[in-house]
């Protein structure tokens, strides 16, 4: 469980961000990848302890699924993947490492009052 | 008050461990050392496979070891008898090792002394996977006690790895391990993945696994220098 960790530095940057636009936060967009090792629930959780005693008390962790996207060496396309558990393309089944999308952890946005 | 608005900010949340984890590589391709990582399941057998591939590695070449756990000096204790420098990183309640905690541990270590330098992580298959450690290739071990489907529920650290071990081989036959079921369950996570099967116990199947290391550390050795 190093979701805490995590809750964490994403506080800290959304306060950094903050701070140097002299804005109050409210909501935190994060964009979270299927590969990325971190567990939503979790992170949901550990957000709100996180942000205990900082200016982001009370604010909301809105977090955007980022499914698995591959290159399909074979269709020429990039494909999204429907699950974890297999790294072929699922329109003609060939294998592929070749990762486009889905590892993302990025504080993309932030609702913010002046 | 006025309205809320959203501004666009997209900071990478774990950019401090990858700008350190990219000073690492650096200071260890300058210091021609080839860093192994090792990822598994806590009993996997990590400790003895190292052990092992400390003492075997340590006629050809200069070897070291950080290993994390958080708690104890045991494993460190362990290692020590490879006559190898080990250094123990105790990691308090965190459950898995993060650049800085690595660039700590060396801090008192000439990197150009070595060729080889492994990182056991904390035994976890869950957390290490987020954080780069600046090594070279990352080794996930797995034990033929811990079921063939184990790629299959943890393809997270399986698909960021590089290598798979298969430890404890000498067991095989007696939990009825099916290689063929371990092997498909791998290469569905992680495609292309090479695997290693061997017993670091009977020693079957460690020379091939240690060759593999010496290439790789000749190819990375002759990319760095071109």
């Amino acid at each position: 469980m190093h979701e805490l960790s995590i809750a964490m530095g994403i506080v800290e940057a959304a306060m950094d961000e903050a701070q140097r636009r002299g804005v109050r936060v409210s909501a935190v967009h994060l964009r979270l990848g299927a590969l990325s090792g971190v567990v939503k629930d979790a992170l949901l959780f550990s957000y709100d302890v996180a942000c205990q005693d900082t200016p982001l008390q009370g604010s909301r962790l809105i977090v955007e699924d980022v499914p698995i996207a591959v290159f399909c060496p074979k269709c020429k396309e990039q494909r999204v993947l429907p699950s974890l558990q297999s790294f072929t393309c699922p329109e003609c089944n060939t294998p592929t490492m070749d990762i486009r999308q889905g590892k993302e952890l990025e504080v993309f946005a932030l609702e913010v009052e002046e | 008050m006025s309205e809320p608005r959203l501004v666009e900010v997209r900071r990478n949340v774990l950019k401090q461990n990858d700008i350190l984890a990219r000073a690492l590589r650096e200071q260890f391709r300058a210091a021609g050392v080839f860093v192994v990582s090792l990822v598994s399941s806590p009993g996997s057998g990590k400790t003895t496979f190292l052990e092992k591939t400390l003492t075997q590695l340590q006629p050809r070449y200069r070897v070291a070891a950080l290993v994390g756990d958080l708690a104890t000096e045991n494993d460190a204790v362990r290692l020590a008898r490879s006559k190898a420098p080990v250094k123990q990183i105790t990691t308090g309640t965190l459950c898995h090792l993060e650049a800085g905690m690595v660039q700590n541990a060396l801090q008192e270590w000439n990197l150009h002394q070595f060729d080889f330098l492994f990182i056991e992580n904390v035994g976890n298959l869950v957390c290490p996977s987020s954080y780069d450690l600046g090594e070279n290739l990352r080794l996930v071990l797995m034990s033929v006690t811990e079921g063939e489907d184990k790629p299959l529920k943890y393809p997270t650290i399986f698909n960021s790895a590089d290598v798979a071990v298969i430890t404890k081989n000498e067991l095989a036959d007696a939990v009825e391990f099916d290689w063929e079921t371990a092997r498909k369950s791998i290469e569905s996570v992680r495609p292309g993945m090479r695997i290693f099967r061997l017993s670091a116990k009977t020693g079957d199947g460690m020379e091939a696994y240690l060759e593999f290391l010496s290439q790789q550390r000749a190819e990375n050795q002759a990319v760095a220098q071109t």
